[in-house]
């Protein structure tokens, strides 16, 4: 375990990379307060991924809350630019409840927002830039775009009534065919209608392939532009990048804030996703705004499982000295056996529970 | 290096017959049959491992990545949501989750409703969806005393042929799901071994639907 190993953690070397690869793309940092008036994430709660905030109240008796959001919280104190674009990326802690269990937890978010005119190649970018971020942690990863604006115009070419489309979406997440199936009997669509409301799971795939696939099938039911545009951003990636997409529509975002695309991006080894984004045009309808956003966050409490092998070893060297050691000889010692890079612990007596490769008595 | 599929299997009768299902459809792993109290078979050759674990585990080793995939009944993935996909209804295991109460029990709306189950995710939703003001009793085991002890009005717990609530002196009022074995995937394992789970899927499929 030499020094130049300590220096920084494996999530400490992909933020600092991560940082790096954002400001190359004229994105600028975004330092904010851990704190946040409550009120803002009272008033877009279903925006939030879980709803629990930490709260507490300030000296001048307004309601404040530790940030379970960024994204919330730069919208906010943006400006409204539907002209022109705004590019940010943050590095910030925020806290919610973990899942399964009633105890909130500190998450590291690093993510980018790009706010303003939202044209094609800002999604573009957007994208390339969640590729990027992934092959960053690793070569093994992959990025699953969807489209709820596809999704959304079949539903309303079927007449889906309000009550069927969340459990629809609910079931197209869940690659839940059956009772996707059972749903639209229960519905009364016609077998035609069914089948291509299945075909939304089941078309699934690399984008060269899928997207023919999918224009074929929704040709005559809806405006098929929006396919093409998907297809013309993919097209402009590199092979590399182009290599690592999926088109998946099991994907969902709250359609009351996501409204185009929508995406997540996967690692081999890690169980969860670890890049989550999108295009959220809709909060910012409600907070009446005219500019569009998109952006995505990356996870690093999911990454702990990535780190490469944890030390072996607490300390490089334990140099024992004793009562009669000389303060000088003892920091001489140190300075010399660590001159190397070696760590080194000078203790009079070996703690119990500290793992060394070598030991070293001051007096022989 | 080989691709190995991990597959975690509830354990007892319903376990068994799904992994009969699996080894018929060419997913087989001879030394799982072998009588003995090992947890974890593996087929090399074939790149499967399966284990056996806790039937209300399952969900929970697919959704942390431990398995890539598993079956677990749909009681199960309705009170904890797990993060995963549902690949197929293995129509095995079925049985309904069900309100059920004494038999002249009359719901008397200006009172709070005490429910007892195991599964309060469900109770909650069910009883919510309706506006129902409700008291969750939640408990591990012998539901069916609670509304003989007046602990509660009814109980939510899973019927299977009514034998037990019969005993008891109870009926099921109401049937809120059916259930049944669902195959359920981990969502990144479904990325990166898609053609593996995805005829896993397919030869089941086909399998179930020759039997039909």
């Amino acid at each position: 375990m030499n020094t130049s190993d300590l220096s920084l953690s494996f999530n400490e070397k992909v933020i600092f990379k991560l940082r790096k690869l954002y400001a190359r793309h004229g994105y600028s940092q975004y330092k904010m307060n851990k704190f946040e008036e409550y009120d803002l994430y009272a008033r877009n709660k279903d925006f939030l991924i879980s709803d629990s905030v930490i709260t507490f109240t300030d000296t001048n008796g307004k309601l404040m809350a530790l940030k379970p959001d960024v994204t919330l919280s730069i919208i906010k104190n943006s400006k409204d630019t539907p002209d022109t674009l705004q590019k940010v990326y943050y590095d910030e802690n925020v806290y919610r409840i973990a899942k399964g269990t009633n105890t909130f937890k500190e998450i590291m978010q690093v993510g980018l927002e790009c706010v303003g005119d939202i044209d094609k190649y800002a999604i573009s970018e957007t994208l390339m830039l969640a590729c990027l971020s992934l092959k960053t942690i690793s070569d093994n990863s992959v990025l699953d775009i969807s489209h709820l604006g596809i999704i959304t115009a079949v539903f309303d070419a079927f007449d889906i009534p309000s009550f069927a489309r969340k459990e629809m979406l609910k079931f197209i997440s869940e690659k839940n065919i059956h009772e996707l199936s059972s749903l639209c009997s229960e519905i009364e669509l016609t077998d035609e209608k069914v089948e291509i409301i299945k075909s939304l799971i089941a078309i699934s795939g690399k984008p060269e392939v899928v997207l023919p696939q999918l224009t074929d099938t929704l040709s005559g039911v809806i405006d098929t532009t929006v396919i093409e545009e998907l297809k013309e951003i993919i097209d402009s990636f590199d092979d590399d990048l182009k290599d690592m997409i999926n088109i998946d529509f099991s994907v969902i975002s709250d359609t009351r804030y996501y409204n185009t695309i929508v995406f997540k991006g996967f690692i081999e080894g890690v169980p969860t996703s670890v890049l989550t984004g999108g295009q959220y045009d809709k909060l910012l309808q409600k907070m009446k705004r005219k500019s569009g956003a998109i952006g995505f966050a990356v996870y690093l409490d999911v990454l702990d499982r990535l780190a490469q092998t944890s030390n072996e070893y607490d300390v490089d060297i334990i140099l024992l000295y004793t009562s009669e050691s000389k303060i000088n000889d003892i920091k001489n010692k140190v300075k010399e056996l660590s001159k190397n890079g070696d760590t080194v612990f000078a203790c009079k007596q070996i703690p119990s529970d500290i793992k060394y490769k070598t030991l070293i008595k001051i007096n022989e | 290096m080989k691709t190995i599929l991990n597959v975690a299997l509830p354990k007892g009768r319903l376990g068994e017959k799904v992994y009969n299902m699996f080894e018929k459809a060419g997913f087989e792993c001879p030394s799982i049959k072998e009588n003995n109290r090992k947890l974890i078979f593996e087929n090399e050759e074939a790149g499967l491992r399966y284990f056996w674990v806790k039937p209300s585990d399952v969900a929970i080793y697919v959704e942390r990545g431990a398995a890539d995939i598993g079956v677990a009944g749909k009681d199960i993935l309705l009170e904890y949501q797990p993060e995963v996909y549902e690949l197929l209804d293995l129509d095995i295991g079925k049985c309904r989750m069900a309100v059920a109460a004494k038999s002249d029990f009359r719901d008397d709306k200006q009172r709070t409703l005490r429910v007892a189950t195991k599964f309060t995710n469900i109770a909650q939703q069910h009883y919510l969806s309706k506006g129902r003001d409700i008291d969750i009793i939640h408990l591990n085991g012998s539901i069916e005393i609670a509304p003989i002890l007046d602990l509660s009005d009814v109980i939510v717990d899973i019927v299977e042929t009514g034998t037990t609530l019969k005993e008891n002196n109870l009926e099921v009022k109401e049937t809120i799901i059916p259930i049944s074995a669902r195959l359920i995937s981990n969502k990144t394992s479904y990325k990166f071994k898609s053609e593996l789970i995805n005829k896993v899927v397919s030869e089941i499929s086909a399998q179930m639907e020759a039997n039909k």
